[in-house]
């Protein structure tokens, strides 16, 4: 058993995608949780998908090289979240309406734009379903850096958000300022998407910000006990994602997500069976 | 760009946070207050003043602009024309006034006890960066003795009755230190016992200086527990004491078709549209 455990480490490539999982897992679940309270599903995917050209660009700019990607993928997600945000607010479509338009929009612009490189399946695979274990040791600490931004930032509003996001009318009766809070935590789910890029790709983000947050939501009532669980289940979904990913040979982003679906899935089947098994007992 | 814009404006707002209170002035005082939607105008030219410690029952049919009026006194929807001075001054620079939402316009089961709820009228007065501190906690306390739901502090919201719900929010009202209590259908879906209780806890704000304004489909609780009502159908009808306002003309010009006046010996008995006023906005 311990040798199962530790036979994957002796790799450092496991070890730095390890220490990308948890964090990355930490950071998502936190931001997750007001995903979750505040039915913006939605909006986390279409920005994840969104900042596929910015990636795209970066990507042809630099010739294929990876460092600089971080910091197109920021700006294009940056960009992105306070675009869907200025336009789901001015036009007279409805706002899933309009984020789906951009969303799909966006997302072919910037497969287009990979496809015009020769031999681009690969990257575009990585970019689309993550590549945790070909995380380096600089991309662990831009990780450690803007993720804890993020989750310092959510603690320092943290009474703010938890207002804005129960009774956004008291929120404007106690004068704070919302649509300023409304816009710093789009900004922070953009930043969020971009540090765990690496681990779970474009495509499959939308798990890693909702699913741990969902799970922790059926086993408590209490927010910061939900933010705190739901960052327990999304770096350990991480770290058994990645042991089934060595293990089986099976691509890690995926397996760091069906993790998270499984536990999902159990606690909702538990609570499901209980609920009803209660109810006959009385 | 917009961003910047917001940085700007929070500056701005933080800076004008708290206007003075002019004494002279009357708490509440509405201008013609006008609101146009695409659909046409919710509200038409409302005019009305109410002094410390009154409280006033706005009623009229669903869909009479009884919330919009609420939320533009409250300084959360602005006005199309028209404005609204609370001590003299521009609502939004008060943080006294509450907004007392309907209960079914709120998530209850968002993952907060009624401790969390009534604290979260302390946010105001805290500011940005700052916990609460002992001093709040005492004041979230105090403020659930006077609702009595001392012994529900540690509950989550989902498990409470109406009249639970209904008293938590006026306890959080109470922490947010209100002047001016506003309540959008505080009444709605609660039993008689409930109704009752509501109403002790308004006698006590009342004692304590608050004012309170609330709007109500129930005619015959705004006519015999309200020293001020108004009868808004987009437009003011009639504003005043109850007597004055209760009358043959004023109600079928309020309700037209959907009020049905029975002669009794003393007067005429109204029957209003009974139904929830929820599709308001």
């Amino acid at each position: 058993m311990v040798d199962f455990l530790l036979e994957p480490l002796q790799y450092a490539f496991m070890v730095r995608g390890l220490v990308a999982a948890v964090m990355v897992g930490i950071v998502c679940a936190v931001v997750g949780t007001y995903v979750v309270l505040r039915g913006m599903a939605f909006f986390g995917d279409a920005l994840a998908h969104a900042i596929l050209p910015g990636i795209a660009i970066g990507y042809l700019v630099g010739g294929g090289a990876r460092e600089p990607l971080f910091w197109w993928a920021l700006v294009a997600a940056i960009l992105s979240s306070l675009g869907i945000g200025a336009i789901s607010r001015s036009t007279t479509i409805k706002e899933d309406t309009a984020i789906g338009i951009i969303f799909a929009g966006t997302f072919a612009l910037g497969v287009a734009l990979i496809s015009t490189v020769r031999s681009y399946t690969v990257d575009l695979a990585h970019f689309l379903f993550g590549d945790v274990l070909g995380v380096r040791t600089g991309d662990l600490w831009l990780i450690l850096i803007f993720g804890g931004i993020v989750v310092l930032t959510i603690i320092a509003f943290y009474k703010e958000f938890m207002v804005i996001s129960f009774d956004p009318v008291l929120a404007a009766t106690l004068r704070l300022p919302v649509r300023f809070l409304d816009f710093l935590l789009m900004i922070l789910i953009a930043v969020t998407i971009v540090v765990s890029l690496q681990t779970v790709g474009v495509a499959l983000m939308v798990a890693m910000l909702v699913t741990p947050a969902a799970t922790a939501y059926l086993l408590t009532k209490r927010l910061p006990v939900m933010m705190a669980l739901a960052a327990l289940i999304a770096s350990l979904s991480g770290v058994i994602g990645l042991y089934l990913s060595y293990y089986w040979s099976i691509a890690s982003g995926s397996a760091i997500v069906l993790t998270c679906t499984v536990i999902f899935g159990l606690v909702w089947g538990f609570q499901t069976l209980h609920r009803r098994f209660s109810r006959q007992a009385i | 760009m917009a961003l910047l814009e917001e940085f700007k404006k929070t500056s701005e707002h933080l800076r004008k946070h708290r206007q003075p209170h002019r004494k002279d002035a009357p708490i509440l005082r509405a201008e013609n207050l006008s609101l146009r939607y695409q659909s046409g105008l919710a509200l038409d030219g409302v005019s009305f003043e109410l002094q410390i410690g009154e409280r006033l029952a706005v009623v009229g049919p669903n869909g009479a602009g009884k919330s919009t009026l609420l939320k533009i006194v409250a300084g959360v929807l602005a006005p199309t024309s028209g404005r609204v001075q609370i001590f003299g001054n521009d609502p939004s620079g008060h943080i006294c006034i509450t907004f007392v939402p309907q209960r079914s316009q709120v998530d209850w089961d968002f993952p907060v006890t009624v401790a969390d709820v009534v604290m979260m009228g302390r946010v105001g007065q805290l500011g940005l960066f700052r916990n609460p501190r002992s001093s709040d906690w005492d004041i979230v306390h105090r403020s659930l003795e006077i609702v009595r739901m001392t012994h529900l502090a540690r509950r989550q919201i989902s498990q409470l009755s109406g009249g639970q719900q209904q008293r938590m929010f006026i306890a959080q009202a109470l922490a947010q230190e209100a002047e001016l209590m506003l309540m959008d259908e505080p009444l709605t879906g609660l039993d008689v016992n409930s109704q009752e209780e509501v109403f002790s806890i308004m006698d006590k704000l009342i004692q304590q200086g608050v004012t309170i304004l609330v709007s109500l489909h129930d005619l015959k609780l705004a006519a015999q527990r309200f020293d001020r009502v108004m009868l808004l159908n987009h437009r003011m009808l009639a504003f005043g004491m109850p007597d004055e306002v209760f009358n043959p003309e004023n109600l079928v010009a309020a309700y037209g078709g959907h009020l049905h006046l029975i002669p009794t010996e003393d007067g005429a008995l109204a029957l209003g549209d009974t139904c929830c006023g929820e599709d308001e906005h």
